[in-house]
Parts: structure tokens; C-alpha cells; sequence
């Protein structure tokens, strides 16, 4: 699509003349790091240096009192031996189980529905869809509670009228999962559905004239066009979506406060809980760094299709 | 893209598949919208009927009573300014230096370059939560626990607004800023009056994401902020719910409302620009 920026020309260095170009790219790294000092300053006050901080924190048993003591792998032992912070790490599986496919799904499936051919209102249903990406996660969260409240809430009654019982669900430790997750996938598919839009119309209609010369119906056109030209916006849709969901902390802050039971505590809550309200910093960071290995290796898939974008670019 | 073909529709164009897809967009956006609808409308019903069984999606009278509660259970107009000062300071700071980056990144040639962009990105990777605790401390021991300084100076600069804007000024042709530079024009120049004029819709779509995502987060708030007069509206509603105090329905719906009012509007005066970028983010 693009072509690649001309490398300025630089004529060959004449015999005794090195220094002279040494000096040109000189002046041009010192310019370029005038304009990138401001934020390289802020990326690596804020961001390098407490990633570097929280590792060394999370081999101490630091408390915020006293001198943080080292206890080199206690804590990354104690993770995934105490059943308490075990707990944190399988109930964000499990949200990110419950929450990736459905809000995907959701998203694509939509996307197709808008994308089809003479289809009335096509702006409307567009805003309507991604407006919950610009309502926060704490303002869903008192919205949707308010809805399936056992006793005022309207849409427990409409269910109820369908004959379907919720019952209270916030208390309801199979069913508090779910109802944060649905939360999410409220909140965040718009924005995997507008992805998804580009998506395709980034596809030629050329190779559907030519799917429908061959005879193929909507559904093959869908099987063997649509979706195999969707791929890597999927892959990339996919990779956001679970990345969104390990980091769960808003909406179950919230609505539940990580229960009942403990069973929407994820570890996001769990990090805030043992770094902000027990202060055992050490165990936090250990908890901090679960969550960074965790993203970081989904963000090395997502890293080569950026990587390959960036060929493409540049 | 086919709005121009739908104004062209016949009544023979209405195929089954069309009406089926238009029937689940509008159950579809009704579902998506209903708790929107139940902030609006149940911030002006009176209390009585917010309780009530059956409830309604509809007030029988309107009332500005649930307003008035939640502007004098917090210290509302405070909040609303905090929200304001960090989001837009956030937004304005990020902007500024964001584009600095992206400038010597896309336009100047120099050594090392490739190598700083990779590491630019890589700090993508790195989810903010898992540095909230050195975060805090450092702030901290700057002094800066309850200040707009430290609420908005991790935030300063990201990752993500200066490799988006890297992309858009690459793709900005190169011979506008040639003759500038024939005319002895210094790099600070073409940036301010060349390229930063040329760059506007995307300054505008990271501008409106940037300060969405902060005037609607909150955990950082919520941590960083113990003085209840330095949060942000976000983080100000949550302390309404909870076992410290349990607030009537109709009083949460009427800061609900006051919270995302501001996003929202924004939004629509935009949105369609906005969500073309946003879709392409990344991707081309």
C-alpha cells in the first residue's frame, strides 16, 4: 500500500572526508533524540523502571513496613500452592474462557449481519453498537446490576416473565462469573466489531462476483471467502480480547468485590487486595508478575503480525 | 458504503436475508442500548417508583431528585473537574509528546532508529496493572500522592499514541517538507507547521481515545488518590456503592449519567470519523 520513505541519498565518504559525515549523523541523532527525549524520559520513569522494580519486589517479603527481607521464589511458590491465589489465577482462566469467544463471536457475527447487502439503517446500528465502548466499565457495572437486581431489577422480571429464573445472580457463585463477563463482552465488542468492519471491506468485491460465477451460495461465499480473508484480523481481534481479559479488575471491583465466595476474584483483584488493602507488597508483585509473563506471551503473537505490518510499512 | 445503493432500494431489493438481518441488528442494538436507557431514564424517576414491582422501563413523573442526592453526597462538581483536568492533561501531554516521538521516528534518519521503535513497542506489552505497585511507590517518594502531577505524569507518554502516529506521518508524502528544507527550515519547523497541520484527523482520533480510556479508568484513581476530594468521577461513584453506603438505584443512575454524559456527546459529534480510525488502528 505504501512506499517505502527514499533513504536520503548520502554520497560515499571522500578519502580524509569520514569525519565530516560522522558529524552530519551525529547532528542527526542529537535532533532526534531532542524530540524523543520527553517521552522516552516518561516510558522509562513509568513504565521500564517499576517493571524492572516490581521483579526485584516480588523476591522480597516487602510489607511497607520495615525492611524488606529476601525471599528469593517464596513467593512465586506460594502462588500456585496457596489455594487462595491459586484461585486467582484459574478464575481468570475461566473469565477469559467465558469472556474471548462470546465477545468475538458477538463482534463477528455482527459485523457480517451489517455488512450485508441493502441494509436499511446501517449508520444507526453502527453507533449504536459501539457506543458502550465509550461508557466506562464502573457506569456498566451499576447499569447492569441494577438490571438483574432479584428484586427491582427489570430485566430479571422480563426473564422471569419468559420463564427463566436468575435468581440473584451477584450472590450466585456459579453465575457471578458469567455476569461479569457478560458485562465485558457488553462493553468491549464494539470495538472488536468496528475491527471486524474494516475487515471487510479491506475484501475485494471482485473475489464474490467471481465466488458467485462458480455457483456458490451465500454460506460458501461466507466458508471460502469471507472468513479465510478474515483470518488475521481475527488473530488479531483474538490476541486484544484476551489480553483485555487477563487484566479484569474494573466491573468486578464494582459488582461483586471478588465474591461470592472469592469466585470472581481475579488476579487483578488479587493484586490490588495484597498490594493496596494487606500492603504484602512482595506477594503482589509475584501476583504482578504471573500477569506480565502471561501477557507478555500473548503479546509476542501479537507482536509478529505487528512485526510483519511494519515490513509491509516501512 | 452503500448508503448511496440503500437510498436506491426498491420495495423489490427487500430480499428474506435483509429483513432477517435487519430484524437481529435491532434486537441486536436494543439489547446493547437497554442499559443506557435505564441510566437515562431511571435518573429522573423518584424513588418510590425506582423500587417499585413490577418495575418499569418508563417514569410516570419525571423528577430531578435523584440529581440533586448525588450532587450533594459527593463533592460532585470537584470530581467532575478532576475527571477533567486528568484526562484532558493526560490527552494534551500525550499528544504533545507522542507526536515529538513519532516525528524523529518517521522522519528522521538516524542511527538506531529501528532499534528504538522495536523497544517503544515492546513496552506495549507491559499491562499497566503489573507495575501498579513500584508505580505508586515511586510516585510516592516524588511527593506526588494526591496531586494532578502524579495522576497524570505516568501517563504522560505511550507506547500505542507513538507508534499510531509514526504510521499516519509515514504515510504523509515526503516532498511537502523538501522545499521547506531547501529553504533552511530546522526539523522543529517542518514538525510544527509542515507536518503537525497535515496530521490533524489523527491527532483528533488518538486525542478522543486517549481521553475516554482516562476519564473512564479506575483503577489508577482509585489507587493513587486516598484524599476523596482528588478522584475523578469514575472513581467517585464506586465509593457511593459497597458496604460503606448503600445508595438508592435512581441516585447511581443520575451520576451514571452525569459521568457519561460528556463521553457520549463528544462522541456523537464525531463518532463517525472516530470509529473509521479506531477500526483501522494497527491494521493498515
Amino acid at each position: 500500500m505504501q512506499h517505502p520513505p527514499a533513504r536520503r541519498y548520502r554520497p560515499p565518504a571522500p578519502l580524509g572526508g569520514r569525519r565530516r559525515a560522522q558529524d552530519g549523523s551525529m547532528r542527526r541523532s542529537a535532533k532526534a533524540f531532542g524530540f524523543l527525549a520527553p517521552a522516552l524520559i516518561v516510558l522509562g520513569l513509568f513504565v521500564i523502571w517499576p517493571m524492572f522494580s516490581a521483579l526485584r519486589l516480588s523476591f522480597t517479603d516487602a510489607s511497607g513496613f520495615g525492611e524488606p527481607e529476601w525471599v528469593g521464589l517464596e513467593n512465586y511458590a506460594e502462588v500456585f500452592t496457596d489455594p487462595d491465589l491459586l484461585k486467582a489465577v484459574t478464575n481468570t482462566a475461566l473469565y477469559t474462557v467465558l469472556f474471548t469467544p462470546t465477545a468475538v463471536l458477538a463482534a463477528l457475527g455482527l459485523a457480517l449481519l451489517l455488512n450485508s447487502p441493502h441494509l436499511p439503517f446501517r449508520g444507526f446500528f453502527r453507533t449504536a453498537l459501539f457506543v458502550p465502548f465509550v461508557v466506562s466499565f464502573a457506569v456498566a457495572a451499576f447499569a447492569w446490576s441494577y438490571l438483574i437486581d432479584p428484586h427491582v431489577g427489570l430485566l430479571n422480571y422480563w426473564l422471569r416473565g419468559m420463564g427463566i429464573q436468575l435468581g440473584n445472580v451477584l450472590q450466585d457463585p456459579q453465575l457471578a462469573m458469567p455476569a461479569v463477563a457478560f458485562v465485558a463482552v457488553w462493553k468491549l465488542f464494539g470495538f472488536y466489531f468496528v475491527i471486524f468492519l474494516a475487515g471487510l471491506q479491506d475484501i475485494p468485491a471482485s473475489l464474490y462476483e467471481a465466488a458467485r460465477m462458480d455457483g456458490a451460495g451465500p454460506l460458501s461465499r461466507l466458508r471460502h471467502v469471507t472468513l479465510p480473508l478474515l483470518s488475521n484480523t481475527m488473530a488479531f481481534v483474538l490476541v486484544f480480547a484476551m489480553i483485555a481479559a487477563l487484566q479484569a479488575f474494573d466491573q468486578i471491583y464494582v459488582m461483586t468485590g471478588g465474591g461470592p465466595y472469592g469466585s470472581t476474584q481475579t488476579l487483578v483483584m488479587e493484586i490490588y487486595e495484597s498490594g493496596f488493602r494487606k500492603l504484602e507488597l512482595g506477594f503482589a508483585s509475584a501476583l504482578s508478575y504471573v500477569l506480565l509473563i502471561a501477557t507478555l506471551l500473548l503479546s509476542l503473537v501479537q507482536f509478529a503480525f505487528f512485526g510483519r505490518k511494519e515490513k509491509d510499512l516501512a | 458504503m452503500s448508503t448511496a445503493a440503500s437510498r436506491r432500494r426498491t420495495p423489490r431489493d427487500l430480499r428474506p436475508s435483509t429483513v432477517i438481518a435487519t430484524i437481529a441488528l435491532l434486537a441486536a442494538s436494543a439489547v446493547v442500548l437497554l442499559p443506557i436507557a435505564i441510566i437515562v431514564l431511571t435518573a429522573f424517576k423518584p424513588v418510590a417508583e425506582v423500587n417499585a414491582y413490577p418495575p418499569s422501563l418508563l417514569p410516570d413523573t419525571w423528577t430531578l431528585d435523584n440529581l440533586k442526592t448525588v450532587t450533594s453526597e459527593l463533592p460532585f462538581m470537584r470530581l467532575v473537574g478532576n475527571s477533567f483536568v486528568f484526562a484532558g492533561g493526560v490527552t494534551v501531554c500525550a499528544l504533545v509528546f507522542d507526536s515529538l516521538a513519532a516525528y524523529a521516528l518517521a522522519r528522521i534518519d538516524f542511527a538506531g532508529r529501528r532499534l528504538l521503535l522495536v523497544a517503544i513497542i515492546a513496552t506495549l506489552m507491559i499491562p499497566f496493572q503489573a507495575t501498579l505497585i513500584p508505580l505508586y511507590q515511586l510516585v510516592a517518594d516524588l511527593g506526588w500522592v494526591n496531586t494532578y502531577a502524579g495522576l497524570i505524569a505516568p501517563r504522560a507518554a505511550d507506547a500505542f499514541g507513538i507508534f499510531f502516529l509514526r504510521q499516519f506521518f509515514l504515510a504523509l508524502p515526503r516532498d511537502i517538507d523538501a522545499a521547506a528544507r531547501m529553504d533552511g527550515a530546522g526539523e522543529f519547523r517542518i514538525f510544527r507547521s509542515i507536518v503537525l497541520p497535515n496530521a490533524v484527523p489523527a491527532l483528533l482520533t488518538l486525542g478522543l481515545f486517549t481521553f475516554v480510556n482516562n476519564w473512564n479508568d479506575l483503577l489508577w484513581p482509585l489507587v493513587f488518590t486516598t484524599d476523596a476530594d482528588m478522584g475523578t468521577i469514575t472513581s467517585g461513584l464506586t465509593l457511593l456503592t459497597g458496604p460503606s453506603g448503600i445508595v438508592p438505584h435512581g441516585v447511581m443512575m443520575a451520576g451514571s449519567l452525569i459521568a457519561i454524559l460528556p463521553l457520549v456527546i463528544a462522541f456523537l459529534f464525531i463518532q463517525r470519523r472516530f470509529i473509521e480510525n479506531i477500526a483501522t488502528t494497527g491494521l493498515k
